[in-house]
């Protein structure tokens, strides 16, 4: 050690000292330099501005359709409901995980038993909430391959999560919260905006 | 003095070249006994050798962007003169990287290559496992396919499961909303540039640790023990060069042979190490029917799929997945056996280990199949060996009943 050299005598306080002072220096230099190159790897300003709204002429979709338009990169469905399947949906809110739309996977003026505006349009980000995967639309009640009580909904290839026609998730699948209901309005019938609030908001 | 003794003298002063060439070839012993196992190191060092120079000449034609990257993979395969069996050797070294590593970890659990003196070696050996992981999940973005687009889809979200800042980490790790041309391009500079400056450090870092305190052995006894007293070579020991360079040649051209019969007969190995999914092009609206991931990690993925989510969150399967590689790190404490070799150690550590590897293979099974009940059930089973391998290890490996060890090694 430093102490044991032989001649003349080390202030070991002042090395000390200096050793810290220098690493400190040194410290908020590599910070410095860290913080841009760090924060350069964030969404870049053209990927932000790429959330531009979409707009979608809905009237042809037919009543069991789906269609499926890109927002932000992301598929987004639009299910035209039949009354047949919004009467099936209101009885099975046993077997949901959170049937009330309590989870805030919605905007408010979606927060209802059919999650959506109007109670046959679903508008929904096709994006399993557990691992991101894009369920498969699987309207056929009772469909051989997922059980005689399937009431018709979303199923995600990938691990098995299961969602009704409202984008609400079953209980005991991998999924944790109901799919994400995107901000939209309707800008007249047959004309819907993704990405808008109606308000303006 | 011949001229080019001169030449050596003049470098020898100036740069250690002699020296070094003596302490880790001509002169660095290595124990005498060394049998088929020990292969495979040297052969990883061959597969990096083979990946690297591939990927350069793969990155004179490819283009790390999302409008251009999927046909550029296939202007290669078609267009570019050999671009196919450069492109195939590629792949078919990141599979036989694996294969080989996933050996020669086992020589290590085996033989006790992890207990001291050599933790150090382990360590690092387990650090290179994970930058090698690293470095095959960000190389199997950039063809573009299917496959890769939601096979990053789904482990970059894995880190969105993180409580409180995942979310805002994986948009960080994506550098957009979605997977997207962003995602592929840092994904490129870190696949060519960054990992593998990394990895190349690590693996001079664990030669030179293992150089430092000599190699192990299938009979776990140190050879520095029992030196000539004259000349302190370990009398169990024979020097590197020529003994286990020409030894490992073997390796190699037997190695080659297994090589180029996938490249040439089966590079996509039946889907195993090109899957089929990713033929077609990346559409973020569309996901392939079944998605799994290559088969090297799907023992960790049978893991993730095992564990439920809990209030509400996949955190602990993610957790569960990383404590799975974490656990590694601690082997050379776990183990409390007298002895290091499996020759010597009782029948609990014998069964042990072999519960452990049935358990990584069925893992690795089941993470390929799609899920369901029945598979989950047995995934669940047998991430429970998977982990009581380690957490029991302090315990059966100190009452196991052990065999005296040899002074010396045996043939």
């Amino acid at each position: 050690m430093s102490q044991e050299v032989d001649g003349p005598k080390v202030d070991v306080r002042k090395r000390k000292f200096l050793i810290a002072a220098a690493s400190a220096v040194g410290g908020v230099a590599v910070a410095g330099v860290a913080i841009p190159l760090v924060t350069s790897m964030q969404p870049s300003a053209r990927a932000k501005a790429a959330g531009a709204p979409v707009e979608v002429d809905i009237s042809k979709v037919e009543p069991g359709m789906l269609l499926t338009v890109e927002w932000r990169g992301k598929p987004v469905w639009i299910v035209n409901r039949t009354p047949e399947m919004l009467e099936l949906m209101a009885k099975h809110e046993d077997q949901l995980t959170d049937p009330k739309s309590d989870m805030p996977q919605q905007p408010d003026y979606c927060k209802n038993e059919y999650r959506s505006i109007k109670p046959e349009y679903l508008v929904a980000v096709g994006i399993c909430t557990h691992l991101g995967c894009s369920p498969t639309y699987r309207k056929e009640v009772g469909a051989a391959d997922l059980g005689a009580d399937w009431a018709g909904g979303f199923f995600c290839p990938c691990h098995g999560s299961r969602f009704d026609l409202a984008a609400r998730v079953y209980k005991g699948v991998p999924a944790p919260t109901n799919l994400v209901i995107p901000p939209h309005q309707y800008l007249s019938d047959a004309k819907l905006l993704i990405g808008v609030d109606a308000k303006g908001a | 003095m011949s001229a080019l003794q001169k030449m050596m003298g003049w470098i020898d002063d100036r740069l250690p070249l002699t020296a070094t060439y003596k302490a880790h070839l001509s002169e660095y012993y290595a124990p005498k006994n060394f049998n088929f196992w020990y292969f495979f190191g040297s052969l990883a060092l061959l597969v990096l050798v083979i990946q690297i120079v591939t990927g350069i000449f793969l990155t004179m034609n490819y283009k790390p962007d999302a409008e251009l990257a999927f046909i550029s993979v296939e202007y290669i395969m078609r267009d570019v003169e050999w671009g196919w069996l450069i492109r195939y050797m590629h792949s078919t070294g990141a599979s036989m990287f694996f294969v080989v590593v996933y050996l020669h970890m086992f020589r290590g659990l085996m033989y006790g290559s992890y207990r001291k003196p050599r933790e150090l070696i382990w360590i690092f050996g387990v650090l290179i496992y994970l930058m090698l992981m690293a470095e095959a999940f960000l190389g199997y973005l950039l063809p573009w396919g299917q496959m890769s687009f939601w096979g990053a889809q789904v482990i970059v979200n894995l880190f969105a499961a993180v409580p409180f800042i995942g979310e805002d980490l994986s948009i960080w790790i994506r550098g957009d909303y979605v997977i997207s041309d962003a995602t592929l391009n840092r994904f490129f500079a870190f696949h060519v540039i960054a990992l593998p400056l990394v990895l190349i450090a690590l693996v001079a870092v664990h030669l030179v640790a293992l150089h430092e305190v000599g190699s192990n052995n299938p009979d776990g006894v140190e050879i520095k023990k029992h030196k000539d007293p004259v000349t302190h070579i370990p009398l169990d020991g024979i020097p590197f060069h020529p003994y286990y360079t020409v030894k490992d040649i073997v390796g190699v051209i037997v190695f080659l042979m297994v090589f180029s019969a996938i490249l040439f007969f089966a590079p996509e190995m039946g889907g195993y190490f090109l899957e089929a999914a990713n033929f077609v092009p990346a559409d973020p609206l569309k996901t392939p029917e079944h998605i799994a991931p290559l088969w090297y990690f799907t023992p960790f993925y049978a893991i993730l799929r095992a564990v439920p989510p809990l209030f509400g969150s996949q955190f602990p399967g993610v957790v569960a997945m990383g404590l799975s590689i974490v656990f590694l790190f601690f082997l050379p404490w776990l183990d409390r056996s007298k002895v290091k070799s499996i020759r010597y150690r009782g029948p609990i550590y014998k069964i042990a280990l072999a519960l452990f590897i049935v358990s990584f293979i069925g893992l690795g099974y089941l993470g390929l199949l799609p899920s369901t009940p029945v598979a989950t059930i047995f995934a669940q089973v047998f991430s429970v060996i998977y982990f009581l391998f380690f957490l029991l290890m302090p315990w059966y490996t100190s009452i196991d009943k052990t065999k005296p060890e040899p002074e010396r090694v045996t043939g």
